[in-house]
């Protein structure tokens, strides 16, 4: 789960990081009162979307006065902002943060990160801040510093010092650049983190250590006991057919095609998708349906597919291991008729009491298109979405 | 003996009286496994599906000789569980539960590793199938009817795509020696070089199907460690050709978030590394009867 940079930098400043001085803003007179609140002379406003890259999107403006703020809070509220990271759909500005600017003299990268291969938390930190971190390792891969941190014990001082050093820091920048480090590994432990990016990490000319901006994640499976990060979710950021399928307990990832997937087991449904790829066809969405494929669930994952506009056909791939091929074929029929399904349906049930599975499809008088193999089931699939192609544009 | 378990091997169940743990207990016991009791703190000295319940997994181990154990505690307390299955003294945990922290896996692999190599338990999963030695004994939750016993191993992250493979194989008439779930969370017990380096070992096992999917380095640390030292076949699926980078697809650790991590950067270093690709996953069978064909032939 990702937060906004504002957030982010609340969650830091509680432990030690230094942030610039800044407020939110739901409108320009807000963004304009902000100003005067924080002081100063020239400001910073940025746009609060769950993304990157938002400087070269139009998402942040330098400001000098009340009627460039305003003009710049007008311009950006209520527009999607289209970023690398977004995807051509973007995310709509409804939450701007107004910032006084700071003076550069450089710029650092820090990020915190789970690494798989270490089985650790990993901090990566380098002197060539301010671009993309793939970039970094691109373009000056001998700059990062890298170091992982033993769970039993924690991360230790010296580890931030050695870091803080091997940054090129001044020496009188050194502790403070320590404690910014420990505060960042705190509050990545504390609250269950995922991901936490200081980019840039910046040394002002007056001689401070500021974090500029923000970026964070949370590891999903610990949100049962972090309340606080839970409440920092921002369903405006997410696409809606995924909001809609995780409130109701389904893993759902919509996608550009137009067949939709319904799939019991991840791993399954990535397979099923990539077959329907190979067939020539292109999956509207991810979506596991879980264990027990129940009659509920089946008819909630319908509803959850055909909220997607794009969807022309829809694939359902059961694969029956506890429960049995004739029970989800009931609940399949079940939540046909209750959810009212009106593009073309290809089903491919496999595991205990198939046959009598693909019997209750064929005898139920729904236009159910049968399949047998996972292959028939993409191809199928694939020729009723051409076919019904055809049909749409031929009407 | 195939690997991990057969079916003189002793097992317990942690979250033993709990819905889950009872209905895949029964079913275990079902196939043929050696199921000897169950944990449930609370409801010690209780008789549950014919065996006793124990306080502690230490209680267990002492009364019934139990070497393996498998773990259906809800995510919040199943490391928890996973630690104690380590300290009494348990040679191997299948670890089913979903949803584990990610921070509670590094504790718990951390936790491990207090153990001396020789007396360390072999952690399987966690948010996995389990384990599978047809005709003997089951350790998960996977439906027993699919499996041929045979002898190719398998194992794979994912349950269900698992089941596609075995009963593809299954109608071709191929068997399997052993399939292990290795699960889909980003921190795991085992790894798929852990499992390759065991079936590689396996007399019962002539070659193996690795089924892999987008996300983290395993399946190329796997690659990298088979082309220079596996003796037997290695064919490999790897899912989510179609997947977007930076969207996590169900599993906890099927994100794309590096080089190297996308089905077809994976594809590419297994072929390199000399492994045998089904590249669709409607060719499982065919793939592996090929295999098979083609070894005889050159043996």
């Amino acid at each position: 789960m990702d937060i906004h940079e504002y957030q982010a930098k609340e969650l830091l400043a509680r432990h030690g990081v230094h942030v610039p001085r800044g407020g939110l803003a739901y409108s320009p007179e807000q963004a304009t009162y902000r100003a005067r609140e924080i002081g100063g002379s020239k400001w910073v406003l940025k746009a609060q979307v769950h993304s990157g890259a938002r400087g070269k999107a139009g998402g942040i403006k330098l400001c000098s006065n009340d009627e460039e703020i305003s003009n710049a809070a007008e311009a950006m509220l209520g527009r999607k902002l289209v970023t690398h990271q977004t995807g051509p759909r973007g995310k709509l500005i409804s939450r701007l943060y107004l910032e006084e600017a700071v003076d550069i003299a450089q710029e650092l990268y820090l990020g915190f990160v789970l690494d798989r291969k270490e089985e650790r938390v990993m901090i990566v930190a380098s002197a060539a801040g301010g671009m993309e971190i793939e970039d970094i390792s691109e373009k000056k891969p001998d700059s990062i510093i890298r170091a992982t941190v033993d769970p039993g014990v924690g991360m230790q001082g010296f580890q931030a010092r050695e870091i803080a050093f091997g940054l090129g820091l001044e020496s009188n920048l050194i502790g403070k650049a320590t404690e910014t480090i420990l505060g960042c590994y705190q509050v990545f432990r504390d609250y269950d983190a995922s991901m936490l990016e200081i980019n840039p990490l910046v040394v002002t000319r007056d001689g401070s250590l500021v974090a500029l901006d923000a970026k964070m994640s949370f590891d999903e499976n610990a949100l049962f006991r972090r309340p606080e990060i839970s409440e920092l979710r921002d369903k405006s950021q997410e696409d809606p057919r995924e909001t809609f399928a995780s409130d109701r307990g389904l893993s759902y990832v919509g996608l550009d095609g137009n067949i939709g997937c319904i799939i019991n087991g991840a791993g399954l449904a990535m397979a099923t998708m990539d077959m329907i790829k190979i067939a020539g066809g292109e999956p509207a969405n991810f979506l596991d349906i879980g264990g027990g494929a129940s009659p509920e669930r089946v008819a909630k994952s319908f509803r959850a597919v055909l909220g997607d506009k794009n969807v022309e056909t829809i694939l359902v791939n059961i694969f029956a291991g506890i429960n049995r091929c004739d029970w989800v074929a009931e609940g399949v029929i079940k939540a046909i008729r209750e959810v009212g399904v009106e593009v073309p349906l290809v089903v491919r049930l496999s595991g205990t009491k198939v046959e009598e599975g693909r019997k209750i499809l064929a005898d139920s008088g729904e236009a159910v298109i049968v399949a047998e193999t996972l292959a028939e089931a993409a191809e199928k699939a694939v020729a009723a979405w051409r076919a019904a192609a055809k049909k749409k544009k031929a009407a | 003996m195939a690997i991990l378990l057969n079916r003189s091997t002793r097992v317990i169940v942690q979250g033993f009286t709990g819905k889950i743990g009872s209905f895949h207990a029964d079913d275990m016991k079902r196939y043929g496994t050696k199921l000897v009791g169950g944990v449930t703190p609370g409801k010690g000295g209780q008789t549950h599906l014919g065996l006793p319940v124990f306080n502690t997994v230490k209680g267990a181990v002492r009364e019934t000789r139990a070497e393996a154990s498998i773990v259906f505690v809800p995510p919040p307390f199943a490391a928890d569980s996973i630690m104690e299955a380590a300290d009494a003294g348990i040679k191997l945990c299948v670890c089913i539960t979903d949803g584990i922290p990610s921070q509670d896996m590094m504790q718990v692999k951390r936790y491990m590793r207090r153990y001396r190599f020789e007396d360390r338990m072999r952690l399987v999963g966690p948010n996995c199938a389990g384990v599978i030695t047809p005709g003997q004994a089951l350790m998960g939750i996977m439906p027993g009817s699919i499996y041929l016993p045979g002898r190719v191993g398998i194992v794979g992250r994912s349950g269900t795509l698992g089941y596609e493979a075995a009963s593809q194989m299954k109608a071709l008439g191929i068997g399997v020696s052993t399939s292990v779930g290795i699960g889909g969370d980003p921190i795991n017990g085992s790894s798929f070089k852990d499992i390759l380096q065991l079936f590689d070992r396996d007399e019962d096992t002539d070659a193996v199907v690795m089924i892999g999917e987008i996300g983290g380095p395993q399946e190329a640390e796997a690659a990298i460690w088979a082309r220079d030292n596996m003796r037997k076949p290695l064919i490999a699926y790897i899912a989510g050709l179609s997947a977007p980078k930076g969207r996590r697809m169900g599993h906890a650790g099927a994100i794309i978030s590096a080089f190297g991590e996308s089905a077809q950067e994976k594809v590419e270093i297994l072929k390199d590394a000399g492994v045998v690709i089904v590249p669709t996953p409607a060719s499982f069978g065919e793939v592996v009867a090929d295999t098979l064909a083609r070894t005889k032939k050159a043996a």
